[in-house]
């Protein structure tokens, strides 16, 4: 498990993936390379984290554009060989622009771009992405854009697949069905707007993020 | 190969939500303009584009719509579309 390798892609405007970086190998000693989203090849990789910011400039829609990069080309493939996926926040809306996950991100509720701790229900623990035996966790927000959107039949399709991982306890952007992240069907890909790598280390107000990314090398 | 012009308009779906076109109606109203029962904010994409007839600019305009300008899950669109003038190759 020692040549695990974590790729952190970074796409222009990416601003969140030196923190996970830190969390990755300075918190948690994982192996950890940064890809430029023109690269094409990620065999060499074990998991891949999307991490938060503006790619593209966020032009058009949120995610709209970094679903045109070779590196998300390959990533189809990725996915399919069972390897883990995490998309935080611009990651998570990058997922859903994909159609690696159903639904979509649009603007807060509040048209405010909010930045604070959120208290969080872990729905489902299926893809041993969360700590079980925890009910609830605090991890950071920090969008303009996260208001999760699905009609009826989705949110029926995610809730009877036990696809829902988290929920926010107050919805604080309007999304439907109170839902913070969700996971592909398989299990191995999960998107989330809240930010596991800002809480990674006790000092820093929380550590509730790690139990998270560390599940990209054991699950 | 002819040039079309082609305007494109992006809609949220009536089901979503649309924070910005409700605060942009709330200022209407302080502006005193009275009986707007409604009001979204969409987008408008002006493309202009070479094809050799009408039906293939269409088809160009109508995947752009389909796989880029748009998102499906929240959006609708729907464009309108001119010849504008003929290159001579």
């Amino acid at each position: 498990m020692s040549s695990f390798t974590v790729g952190i892609v970074v796409f222009p405007g990416s601003n969140c993936d030196r923190d996970m970086y830190w969390a990755l190998e300075g918190c948690l000693g994982i192996k950890t390379k940064y890809i430029w989203h023109e690269s094409s090849d990620i065999s060499g990789f074990d998991a891949i984290v999307l991490p938060g910011g503006f790619s593209y400039g966020d032009y058009l829609r949120c995610g709209a554009v970094a679903r045109f990069s070779p590196l998300i080309n390959s990533l189809y493939d990725f996915v399919k060989t069972g390897r883990r996926v995490i998309g935080i926040c611009n990651g998570f809306q990058i997922l859903t622009e994909s159609g690696f996950l159903p639904g979509a991100l649009t603007t807060n509720k509040s048209l405010d771009f909010i930045c604070k701790d959120s208290e969080l229900e872990i729905v489902t623990s299926r893809g041993n992405w969360f700590n079980s035996s925890n009910n609830k966790i605090n991890l950071p927000i920090a969008h303009g854009e996260g208001r999760y959107f699905c009609e009826e039949d989705t949110f029926k399709e995610l809730s009877d697949n036990n696809l829902i991982a988290l929920r926010y306890i107050s919805n604080p952007n309007g999304s439907s069905y109170d839902i913070a992240g969700i996971i592909n069907k398989e299990g191995n890909v999960l998107g989330l707007m809240p930010h596991p790598e800002r809480a990674c280390d006790s000092s820093l107000g929380g550590n509730d993020g790690l139990f998270t990314l560390k599940s990209l090398i054991e699950f | 190969m002819n040039q079309f012009e082609a305007k494109v308009s992006i809609r949220l779906r009536p089901s979503v939500l649309d924070p910005a076109g409700e605060a942009i109606k709330s200022a209407a109203t302080k502006l005193g303009v009275e009986g707007i029962n409604s009001l979204r904010i969409g987008k408008l994409i002006e493309v202009n584009l070479e094809a050799k007839e009408e039906k293939e600019a269409k088809e160009k305009i109508e995947l752009l719509c389909d796989r880029l300008f748009s998102n499906k899950v929240i959006e609708d669109f729907d464009y309108e579309i001119n010849e504008i003038n003929e290159i001579n190759e």
